[in-house]
């Protein structure tokens, strides 16, 4: 909400503070100001601001209330009109076109003299003919054969206001030759009002607030009626159908009103807070919303008692009927569902209560005699009327977060008095009351020993008792008890143990969290628990990122669309069932994701023009619902995705050779080796993603916990990805840390030197590299402590269709240095055992 | 004896010939030559050793030994010559061995965790320190962990406070923020003292923008125990603070609401952009808006399983992007989740 400074100054004395410190205390009570606009206030003193400060200040030199005597034609322009003006200090004869001056041309002096808002030379004001708020400097020119310096200024010269078609009239009253900033020199603040403080949605909310933070007094308004006119009673009936819905209803009457604008300061007010004035009497209604937080509702009284057919109207507050229909003051037509809270008479629907007021009996500019509602309504059934029918007001605002009924008294009765000061007329006598469902105020007892606990302080019962005073609660205190009753104009308090929290934000957030000193956190360290999954996850980070990765992290939110590029065109398991977002931002993010392979390529598609080399992972959550299960299962998976050049192109090697299928699967075999994980097997897989020559299913234990390949062609045409294959892979994480080791045996480091040994074998091409290491194995037993493949050859020299592979063998003894008899003789037992098994040949 | 003589001079005349030519060799060719010519198979000292068995009886000892003694010399002045000729090389190489240091180096591929895991890991190293645990809870969840558990029934008007994407299963949403997982870890642990952090994946309804999006990280704070006090929530917060921004960051509490804890409060640090001077990244306040917090509301404890009448607690809550964002002055917080290798290099 935007309050302007001298409408606070209304209620608290703020005589002794700069703007920057009373936006301070505001932001320390939780009434955060975002941003001040001056508008003629100078900037506070002081180098360092901690608020945003925009506006235009009026010095006090340039800027003055002046008093235009007479309007005169300009001699060369029918546009244009000389006035002779007097700025306290001597007259001066000022060119302006302004269109409200033309009704005074040419009649002479003025009985009445305008007061205006006048500009010397050299002032800085913003261009009222320029969009947007440019500044600009008078200077002294001649336009159509007249001097002109200075100028008479409009709402948008000044920073007031978007109007510039006229010049500011100011109230009779005001003072000629004043510094128009001490007339009427402002600042507004924006403030951010919080979800549980719509009472402080009001200027009287914000300056009491305010006065309690300074140890100050609260200013209520005087709302004492004279009630000149005739009786209310029986002019107009009150039936409240659901007091749980209205819990109460308030009528009053002004006659005889007349059709005119509010006051200059009124408008000036309502403008900076936002809201456009009209007239007086609609204006009085959304001044007292400001003002007070209540919203209020004016209703034309001559075309309620036509409706009535001549007789008394009777105001009626019901649910709506299956299929009416209203149409509001801005012209929408809504259909209204049946458990809509409408105010009504015999005709049918007025308003939507609480919300916006209906077209038709609304005050017009006819209107003279005004029936006005002050009610309170149940907050939630406005917030599901406001989100079903996609309707917001500033009524709508305060009455869907909870506006207290008592307040509607004291609005129709402020209401009532500021319609009769700005547009004239009578208030009838007394004003009708129907208040079936008054709420109870709490009343809650707090200890203070209890609130000192709480906050770590040492505030006296007494002191937290005058704090909660400063906010009009009633105190009594007895000894360390205090008793707290809530005031009647704020719902948000509770009662019981709710209740206690609700005041210990009250006393800590006047108290002042600054005094509240800092501790250490003094509690029993909890039992602590072992996450043993968490820590290894962090492990595979580190590892993978040391194995050149780098990670990523994806938006979890995709298309099934997305998903499917994964999978080969005619390929038909990729329909699956998703978790669906109902109210997506876009259809592109409909669903959660059930695979991180599917965002790893659009990762890898949308980087391969940048980057030469792409090896990434990612490990997240993927969504699977499961039938029967309110929620999806939310499985950890890892994927890992490489495409592009084995190395960046350098000097030293210009066309490094591109990533293959063993670039992959020696970064799993770090990751697994930095797992410990025994017992591990790759074996030739198939996989809707994936080259079906070119997938490995990775094993432990006998359990598959990934898969990695090479990306299935007709996948990869789905992206627009380079040349270079693409390898990736997907890994179950839970599965694969659970094979991860912890606790493992580190080997001795031998005391004896190993015996080195090559031997390249012959076989068929179906026998695998790990099929001829492990007969290896079972041959060369304990010595053997190493089997590593170095080289693989085909052509005619081995015979078609077979390959020779060549491993490097090391045989160690823990107690002894081998002999070379020794190796020789399991030399022969391994090759052996390859002929036998195996049927190969060792190669010469 | 002559003849003994005469030989002996020989010998002596080719160990001052050889002498002389080794004096002018400066390259190891030339050293290499002379060895041949002076200490080689057909050299004449080596000749003197392969007449021997010829040579008259009496003179063989005298000339043995003679010929050794040259050799021994031609032998000691070629290793002198060699280490002269090894060091003239070394200083010769020091002087013209020079790389060009301002060459690229071999290009070596680092891996890289992303910036938020990097950020999100000193967070929890922090509250590690501090004796807190880590504790991770669904990302979807049911409306009544993500809403009514904490405060906020059906139709509370905090609801509006979160824009929240809900499934199409009745009842379950994306959580919009990280506090679900309190009530999670409550109900768990209850009546156990608590002390975790609960870092994890959000999700709200935005339009996206560079300042705006639908997925963000948070992580939060929970401590529950019986009569734990604002004070320490006050404590814990700013040392947290100081710890992640430095020793010398600038700290403020100030009242907000949060439905879930009561008394509620927004911490801010001091703008380490411009110092506090005011700027675009701090709204020209000096102030920068890190974490929500609180005193755990009743209810929550409540729903929780702690008795409020004998528990209490605070939570907080902080943006991880948000936070990171501003620690690095990145201009766009799509960047995190777009993963633009480009972007992630930079860490
Ligand atoms: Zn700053």
């Amino acid at each position: 909400m935007k309050v302007p400074l001298t409408w606070l100054k209304d209620y608290v004395d703020l005589s002794d503070l700069d703007i920057e410190t009373l936006a301070k205390v505001m932001t320390m009570v939780g009434l955060e100001v975002g941003e001040i606009r001056l508008v003629g206030l100078p900037l506070p003193p002081g180098e360092l601001h901690e608020f945003k400060y925009t506006g235009l200040s009026w010095p006090a030199d340039k800027f003055i209330v002046a008093r235009v005597d007479e309007v005169m034609p300009h001699p060369n322009a029918d546009r244009l009109v000389l006035c002779r003006l007097n700025d306290g200090q001597e007259e001066i004869v000022v060119l302006t076109g302004a269109p409200n001056l033309y009704d005074y041309k040419g009649k002479g002096p003025l009985e009445q003299p305008l007061k205006v808002a006048y500009a010397r030379e050299g002032s800085t004001l913003y261009d009222g003919h320029e969009p947007g708020h440019q500044l600009t400097t008078l200077k002294r020119m001649k336009i159509r054969g007249v001097e002109s310096f200075s100028m008479i200024c409009s709402e948008k010269e000044l920073g007031i206001s978007e109007a510039h078609e006229g010049v500011i009239i100011l109230d009779d009253d005001a003072p000629t030759g004043m510094p128009l900033v001490d007339y009427m020199g402002d600042a507004v603040l924006d403030v951010d009002t919080l979800p549980n403080m719509v009472r402080d949605a009001s200027v009287i909310g914000m300056a009491r607030e305010i006065a309690a933070a300074l140890g100050k007094t609260l200013q209520m308004p005087d709302a004492t009626l004279e009630m000149k006119g005739p009786q209310l009673e029986g002019r107009a009936k009150i039936e409240i159908i659901d007091p749980e819905l209205n819990s109460r209803f308030m009528l009053g009457l002004i006659e005889g009103a007349a059709q005119k604008p509010s006051p200059y300061w009124v408008r000036r007010r309502l403008n900076l807070s936002g809201m456009r004035p009209i007239n007086a009497l609609v204006d009085a209604t959304n001044y007292v919303m400001l003002e007070l937080g209540e919203p209020l509702h004016a209703f034309d009284y001559d075309i309620l008692v036509n409706r009535a057919g001549g007789k008394v109207p009777t105001i009626i507050t019901r649910t709506a009927k299956a299929g009416e229909k209203l149409t509001t003051l801005d012209g929408v037509e809504y259909e209204l569902d049946p458990e809509m809270e409408l105010v009504t008479d015999s005709a049918g629907a007025l308003s939507l209560a609480g919300i916006m007021g209906g077209e038709e009996s609304e005050i017009n500019e006819n209107t003279v005699n005004v029936l006005l509602e002050g009610a309170s309504w149940n907050f939630i059934n406005i917030r599901k009327t406001v989100s079903r029918l996609k309707i917001n007001s500033e009524a709508a605002y305060r009455f869907s977060r909870g506006i207290h009924p008592a307040l509607a008294d004291l609005g129709v009765r402020l209401c009532l008095k500021r319609m009769r000061e700005w547009a004239g007329g009578e208030i009838a006598e007394g004003l009708m009351d129907n208040y079936p469902n008054p709420p109870e105020d709490p009343v809650v007892e707090l200890s203070a020993t209890w609130v000192n606990d709480s906050l770590g302080t040492e505030i006296p019962a007494r002191e937290i008792a005058g704090i909660l005073e400063c906010l009009e609660f009633e105190c009594r205190v007895d000894g360390d008890l205090i008793t707290v009753k809530t005031p009647p104009h704020r719902l948000d308090v509770h009662d019981g143990l709710i209740g206690r929290a609700d005041l210990l934000e009250e006393v800590s957030r006047i108290y002042g969290y600054d005094k509240i000193p800092s501790r250490p956190l003094n509690q029993p360290l909890p039992p602590q628990r072992i996450s043993q999954g968490m820590a290894l996850e962090e492990t595979v980070r580190d590892l993978l990122v040391n194995l050149g990765l780098q990670e990523l992290i994806a938006y979890r939110m995709t298309s099934p669309e997305r998903e499917a590029r994964r999978f080969p065109p005619e390929y038909d398991g990729a329909w699956e069932e998703y978790l669906e977002i109902q109210n997506p931002i876009t259809v592109e993010r409909r669903v959660m994701r059930r695979s991180i392979l599917a965002t790893l390529l659009e990762t890898l598609e949308y980087n391969y023009t940048f980057s030469p080399r792409l090896a990434v992972f990612e490990i997240g959550p993927v969504f699977h619902p499961v039938q029967g299960q309110q929620l999806p299962d939310e499985k950890m998976m890892l994927s890992i995705g490489m495409t592009g050049l084995r190395e960046k192109p350098s000097w030293k090697n210009d066309a490094p050779e591109v990533l293959d299928f063993y670039d992959l699967k020696g970064v799993i075999e770090g990751l697994l080796a930095g797992l410990h994980v025994e017992g591990i097997c790759y074996q030739a897989a198939q996989h809707p993603s994936l080259h079906p020559g070119k997938t490995a299913q990775v094993c432990i234990g006998g359990k598959v916990v990934g898969v990695m390949g090479e990306l299935h062609p007709l996948v990869k045409a789905n992206y627009e990805l380079g040349d270079a294959p693409v390898y990736v892979a997907e890994f179950d994480l839970v599965k694969l840390l659970e094979s991860a080791r912890i606790l493992f045996d580190v080997e001795p480091v031998p005391s004896y030197p190993p015996v080195f040994e090559d031997l390249a074998v012959v076989v068929d091409e179906a026998v695998t590299a790990a099929d001829i290491e492990e007969v290896i194995r079972q041959g060369g037993g304990e010595y053997l402590a190493k089997v590593q493949m170095f080289d693989i050859f085909r052509g005619p020299q081995v015979g078609e269709g077979k390959k020779s592979l060549a491993f490097s063998l090391t045989y160690i003894a823990p107690d002894r240095t081998l002999t070379d008899k020794e190796v020789l003789k399991l030399r022969n037992k391994i090759v052996h055992l390859l002929g036998e098994k195996l049927n190969a040949e060792l190669r010469s | 004896m002559a003849d003994k003589a005469a030989e002996l001079a020989k010998l002596e005349q080719i160990q001052a010939e050889a002498l002389k030519v080794l004096a002018d060799v400066a390259e190891e060719d030339a050293l290499e030559a002379w060895r041949v010519a002076f200490l080689g198979r057909s050299s004449p000292v080596m000749a003197v050793f392969s007449s021997m068995k010829t040579m008259d009886q009496a003179l063989r000892p005298v000339m043995g030994q003679a010929a050794n003694k040259v050799r021994q010399a031609l032998e000691a002045a070629l290793a002198e010559k060699q280490d002269i000729l090894k060091d003239e090389a070394l200083v010769k190489a020091l002087q013209t061995e020079q790389l060009d240091v301002t060459m690229p180096g071999r290009p070596v591929e680092r891996g890289r965790l992303h910036p938020l895991t990097q950020v999100l890991r000193q967070i929890t190293r922090i509250f590690g320190d501090m004796g807190f645990q880590v504790y991770r809870s669904p990302e979807v969840e049911t409306d009544d962990y993500n809403f009514t558990y904490l405060n906020m029934p059906p139709y509370h008007p905090a609801r509006d406070m979160w824009d929240t994407f809900y499934t199409k299963t009745d009842g379950v949403l994306l959580r919009t923020h990280t506090s679900p997982g309190q009530i999670r870890v409550m109900r768990e642990r209850s009546p156990e003292p608590i002390r975790v952090i609960l870092p994890g994946a959000t999700m709200r309804y935005e339009q996206l923008s560079a300042r705006s999006e639908i997925e963000f990280a948070q992580v939060e704070v929970l401590v529950v125990g019986e009569k734990v006090t604002f004070a320490e929530l006050k404590g814990t917060l700013e040392d947290f603070a100081r710890r992640l921004f430095g020793e010398e960051a600038r700290t403020r509490l100030r009242p907000s609401h949060f439905p879930f804890t009561e008394p509620s409060a927004e911490m801010d640090v001091g703008c380490f952009v411009c110092g506090g001077k005011g700027c675009p990244v701090c709204k020209e306040t000096g102030w920068l808006e890190i974490l929500g917090c609180g005193m755990v509301h009743p209810v929550v404890l409540e729903y929780g399983g702690y008795d409020p009448a004998k528990y209490s607690g605070f939570a907080a809550g902080m943006g991880i992007d948000r936070s990171t964002l501003m620690r690095y002055r990145i201009d766009d917080i799509r960047h995190f989740r777009n993963n633009d290798i480009r972007f992630l290099r930079q860490f």
